[in-house]
């Protein structure tokens, strides 16, 4: 299994963190990796203050890459200087995210970009315990990743007085078992800890202060660690230059969908629009196709109607504020500009629908999604996500009501905001967002549409869900 | 029914614990997945096992196997396929190949599995299905696994020859 | 559960619903509301346990004071700072208030939340109130009231749980009704240090279970069904009995150990249906033990001594009171001090134990005990000591500092014969040593009990008397605490709650004119012993009063 890249590389993209993955040659050992400059950035991080590191990711301001965008110096930054507990990294290999599909790669393929980041970052906050949480479903992942630490110990990069520099350092190697609710830091805490992976409430527990085993615990992506490597081999000042301000260096693009050329793209951030990356790099929409709708983030991000105008705010050469109207293909792939037009650049999970998909049905099927993984833990989640799965898996078969539209939007408001988790709003927001930006086509289903002489289903069979409106 | 356990196996089960020093209970994972891929899934006994191995309460470890979609408590087939069933996977097949899948082994497998019971096994015992949430991979979708190994872009054109590599072994 | 000693605590100043007031810190937000008068409905907060804030009920407005650019507050007209509110709603069980803090509890952000919440706990929730014991103190069926919809928009199919599970010996689960606040697990876990229960499954079909190897039946299990919100866990010994609606509720306290757990008694028409416990954070918290909750039973038993009876021959017969006092009288004035023996009980009252001091003194007999209950501490609730007055029974001097140290030498002389003077009072002599033998020879028995035993069919004179939950009067727990029993229900037949009959039987023998209320006796016992001066039964409070033994 490789990383779906084109090769060559479209001009627009700028390969740091795949860059060995496009490498035909490129094997996942040590040996191949040093020959590519692997663990040159940790021999000069280990030489440099702690506290030096944490500025540097400052100035280069990455953002976490995982989802959230959240600064990742400042994350680290909120680690008290006055603590005395022992600290905890942990690396969420944990992508599950649909639409999204970089962390494998980075793991299957260049596992020593990761680790190397890894221990840089231990470094930087002081962890002398770190564990890589990766997904279950990786069990091929989690064996390389497990040779790979073994490398790095065996060359001293990892284990005991590092490369003589009187830090210790051990990582090992956790493995999940099919829950995206650990995909989020708090929940995977508690899954790290053995026990039923319930994120916690903040406040009180935030990770920086309350994490693992109620120790300071930094949370980090596979892809915003392997970040860091880069931010330590250019320095921040130059890693800063990549992309735009507060949108700094570059990301893995995942897209699927209907596009010609679905795949990875490793772009400076906001250096390209919607347009640029389905047009000139997927090899734009299939045969006589038009595009319906874009999920922009990761299935959790606000969907995106193609027809749809957005409002962006901004100031002209003057200083003066200025409104700027644009189209969907002219959205400028940043962070906040997706923030800007209601929807978010999350994972870079992009994932392209067109006029041969029905919205209620690509609905239906996010919401078994989240219905199938909410934890169940809090009142709106649990019970609102299999609410809204069975709404629109009813409609999806035909049944529809009158209220359906209306309750649909009323539950996912009602989900949204009041959670312990974040899953609130990833599980309501596409309910919100499909509704709001495609009503008729729910509205056209909240009436019963079955054919008479259907067999009457409790719920609608999966082959009724996926095979209407999937053309092969 | 209590068997005993091998040497070899509760030494890496040790060995695995030692990697959590804080808290034993943090090994729960490790061992539930230990467990199942030599045993092939989990059983009351295990539960009671890695609970008293851990100086937990068996509930502590009933809830992770009941929680966790990866943990079964009842044999599988010798090929356990998982296929994915998320968006960019179903707009690129993968409902259909699920169906295919199941013609293809002799599985049969109801339209509406209970919650509980989620896996289809066929008759002869050698093949078993199921659908999975994104398997992140949605660039190469339809994808699906078999035991640990990963299968990509699986298209109807695929399938047979897929199944006709397990059969072989 | 003993008070910590206050020295200066901190006091924060929180505008709630726009109105400043001043809270002591580490006062959590919804106690700091419920104080200030503003309920805040909730389901999984429960003070005495963990908080993990996800049955969202309790979702609030909250705000902290805006920033000026010095880092200061900004302020106000009224030089108040000004509140910056947080868009998103926040829970209040599990943050203590911060100086400045701002909370609204009835915004409409705040009603819209409740709604939300209370309309997401009915849609899978069993249509079960009609046969729901929780129905009458179901919090899904209060807050409904006010939050709740009149009509159900849900139109697709309920998840299906188990729905009669026996979860241990006295508790019986509906998963359905399970809310999933985890209140039981929590208990179990911190309270009663019985990791037993957890969830199963995932997301909406989380279900409440034990192991199936397991049970919850460790002596606090009826706790959670005390604090479960709803009728997913009820009590098999209550469960379909009475409409909790139509229980007459009785403060008093349980008398089945020295620990006097404060407890009130929920009766209908002289039946006893449960106990529950009351909250007083100097005994028991708010909790008790299984079997000092299930202990009511025997009240209630067929065979309750009911008519007291009087020897003729070698049968009782039934008797009038004054024929049954004055052949007690009879009897025993017959002998002489050294002849008699009192075998009285330390799970008597106080009022009872100091008149038993006064028949002491009018019969000066030759030995008196009580017969002690040693047992094992549970380190929870449960006392070493198995009686609940083992402290009035030093008191009034019926006992000495080692109870029981002089009932060997009582079964003794009654044993071989220098007693030949029997007063039982509310225990079984054969309990105490003495043999049946010797019962059969003794020249005068009287019996003051509620219930028959082997000793009874010996007995002279029977005087049926009341059980714990048919008398009023006092008990001094193993802490010194002078707490209250009150009656719940009326003794059965003719029998009579134990003071009247000491009274009477002192009238009796002494001809001493009697007290005519509890109250008058409590009064005279105050005075007549220190640690209770100054004290009346009404100040004695619903609480109790520490003494200084």
């Amino acid at each position: 299994m490789v990383a779906p890249l084109q090769n060559p590389p479209h001009p627009k993209e700028r390969r740091l963190l795949f860059a060995n993955l496009a490498r035909p040659d490129f094997t996942n050992d040590i040996a191949c990796s040093l020959k590519h400059g692997g663990y040159e950035d940790l021999k000069k991080a280990i030489k440099m203050k702690p506290a030096d590191i944490t500025a540097e990711v400052k100035t280069g301001a990455v953002r976490g890459r995982g989802g959230a965008g959240f600064p990742c110096g400042v994350k680290w930054g909120f680690i008290r200087p006055d603590n005395t507990k022992p600290v905890y990294l942990i690396c969420n290999a944990d992508e599950s995210e649909p639409g999204t599909f970089k962390d494998r790669y980075i793991i299957h393929q260049d596992p020593h970009q990761l680790i190397e980041g890894m221990v840089i970052s231990c470094f930087a906050v002081n962890a002398k315990l770190a564990y890589i949480y990766i997904r279950g479903e990786f069990p091929e992942g989690a064996k390389i990743l497990e040779k790979a630490l073994d490398e790095a110990r065996t060359k001293n990069f990892l284990g005991k007085d590092i490369l003589g520099s009187g830090f210790d350092c051990e990582i090992y190697v956790h493995r999940g078992a099919g829950a995206y609710i650990c995909g989020e830091e708090t929940g995977l805490i508690e899954s790290l800890e053995g026990k039923r992976p319930y994120p916690r409430i903040k406040p009180p527990y935030f990770p920086a202060a309350l994490g693992l085993y109620m120790c300071p615990t930094i949370v980090n992506n596979v892809e915003t660690l392997c970040h860091v490597k880069h931010i330590i081999k250019m320095g921040g000042a130059e890693y800063a230059k990549l992309g735009r301000p507060n949108n700094t260096g570059t990301r893995v693009l995942c897209v699927s969908g209907d596009v010609m050329k679905p795949g990875n793209f490793e772009v400076e951030v906001g250096a390209v629009t919607m347009g640029e990356l389905i047009n000139d790099m997927c090899g734009g929409l299939k045969p006589g196709r038009k595009l319906k709708a874009i999920i922009p983030g990761g299935s959790s991000a606000k969907v995106l109607r193609a027809d749809e105008r957005f409002k962006l705010k901004s100031k002209d050469a003057d200083g003066n504020p200025v409104e700027k109207e644009i189209g969907i293909e002219d959205i400028v792939l940043d962070f906040d500009t997706l923030a800007a037009i209601g929807s978010m650049a999350g994972s870079g999970g992009v994932i392209i629908m067109d006029d041969s998909r029905d919205m209620v049905e690509t609905l239906a099927n996010l919401n078994e999604f989240y219905a199938h993984e909410s934890c169940g833990q809090c009142t709106p989640c649990r019970e609102g996500s299999l609410w809204m799965k069975k709404i629109t898996a009813r409609m999806v078969e035909g049944h529809g009501a009158d209220s359906d539209t209306a309750t649909l939007k009323s539950v996912a408001d009602n989900i949204a905001g009041k959670t312990i988790c974040a899953f609130g709003e990833a599980c309501a927001w596409p309910t919100q967002s499909f509704v709001a930006k495609f009503r008729e086509e729910f509205e056209a289903k909240s009436k019963p549409t079955a054919v008479a002489g259907d067999g009457h289903h409790d719920e609608p069979t999966e082959s009724e869900i996926a095979l209407a409106g999937v053309e092969q | 029914m209590s068997m005993q356990v091998p040497a070899d196996f509760e030494a890496k089960i040790d060995a695995v614990i030692l990697r959590y020093p804080v808290s034993k209970r943090s090994a729960s994972l490790p061992l539930l997945h230990l467990w199942q891929e030599r045993f092939g899934y989990i059983s009351p006994y295990a539960i009671e096992w890695i609970a008293a191995k851990l100086e937990l309460e068996p509930i502590n470890i009933l809830e992770l196997v009941t929680f966790y979609p990866m943990f079964r408590q009842k044999p599988v087939g010798t090929c356990h396929i998982r296929v994915c069933r998320t968006l960019s996977c179903a707009m690129a097949g993968g409902y259909g190949l699920m169906k295919q899948l199941c013609e293809k082994t002799g599985i049969e497998r109801p339209d509406h599995p209970d919650h509980h019971d989620p896996i289809a096994v066929s008759s002869d015992g050698k093949w078993s299905i199921e659908f999975v949430e994104c398997l992140a991979s949605c660039g190469t979708g339809p994808v699906c696994m078999v035991n640990d190994d990963f299968h990509e872009a699986v298209s109807p054109e695929k399938i047979g020859e897929l199944v006709a590599h397990y059969e072989e072994k | 559960m003993s008070t910590a000693t206050e020295t200066t605590v901190q006091m924060l100043n929180v505008q709630i619903d726009g109105v400043w007031t001043q809270v002591p810190a580490g006062t959590r937000v919804i106690e700091a509301c419920q104080t200030a008068g503003k309920f805040v409905p909730h389901y999984c907060y429960h003070p005495k346990l963990s908080s993990p804030g996800n049955c969202r009920m309790c979702l609030i407005e909250m705000g902290m004071p805006k920033m000026g650019p010095d880092r200061k507050p900004e302020l106000g007209e009224d030089g108040k700072p000004i509140i910056g509110w947080i868009p998103r709603p926040q829970i209040s069980c599990a943050q203590n208030v911060a100086e400045g803090m701002g909370i609204r509890t009835d915004s409409q952000m705040v009603q819209e939340c409740r709604h939300g919440v209370m309309e997401f706990l009915l849609i899978n929730h069993p249509l079960d109130c009609p046969i729901c014991d929780q129905a009458g103190e179901c919090r899904l069926q209060e807050f409904s009231v006010e939050y709740g919809n009149a009509e159900s928009r849900f139109l697709d199919e309920k998840v299906k749980k188990p729905k009669k599970v026996e979860l241990g010996p006295r508790i019986t689960l509906d998963d359905e009704r399970c809310i999933l606040c985890s209140r039981c697990i929590r208990f179990s876990k911190e309270i009663a240090k019985d990791d037993v229960l957890g969830f199963v499954d995932r997301g909406s079909y989380s279900t409440l279970t034990c192991h199936p190897g397991k049970k919850l039946e460790n002596n606090y299990s009826l706790n959670t069904v005390d604090i479960c919100p709803v009728g997913a866990l009820t009590s098999n010994d209550f469960r379909f009995k009475m409409r909790v609606w139509f229980l007459k509720e009785t403060k008093s306290i349980c008398t089945g150990c020295a620990t006097g757990c404060n407890t009130i008694i929920g009766s209908r028409e002289d039946k006893i249906y449960r106990q529950t416990p009351r909250e007083n954070e100097e005994v028991n918290s708010c909790w008790m033990c299984d079997h000092g909750r299930l202990d009511f039973h025997y009240l209630h038993r067929e065979d309750r001594l009911k008519t007291p009876k009087i020897r003729r021959g070698n049968t009782l017969v039934d008797a009038t009171w004054k024929d049954a006092y004055d052949a007690a009288a009879l009897a025993l004035k017959k002998f002489s001090g050294e002849q008699i023996a009192i075998l009285a009980s330390a799970r008597a009252t106080n009022e009872e134990l100091y008149l038993v001091q006064r028949l002491a003194a009018a019969l000066k007999p030759t030995v008196i005990d009580v017969i002690a209950r040693p047992g094992e501490a549970d380190g929870i609730l449960v006392s070493a000591d198995r009686n609940s007055n083992t402290n009035g029974a030093r008191l009034f001097k019926i006992t000495g500092e080692t109870p029981g140290s002089h009932t060997p030498v009582l079964a003794e002389k009654v044993n071989n014969g220098t007693v030949k003077a029997l007063i039982c009072l509310g225990e079984n002599p054969l309990d105490a040593g003495i043999k049946p033998e010797a019962l059969a020879k003794l020249g005068a028995f009287v019996v003051m009990n509620i219930l028959p035993d082997a000793a009874t069919p010996q007995a002279h004179v029977v005087l049926p008397s009341a059980g714990f939950a048919e008398k009023r009067g006092t008990m001094i727990n193993g802490k010194g605490r002078l707490q209250r029993l009150n009656a719940a229900i009326r003794p059965p037949g003719q029998a009579q709650v134990d003071w009247e009959i000491l009274r009477d039987l002192i009238l009796a023998l002494t001809g001493q004119n009697g007290i005519y209320t509890i109250e008058e006796l409590f009064k005279q016992m105050a005075a007549e012993t220190k640690p209770l001066s100054g004290l009346s039964l009404a100040g004695v409070g619903d609480q109790g009063t520490l003494l200084a033994l």
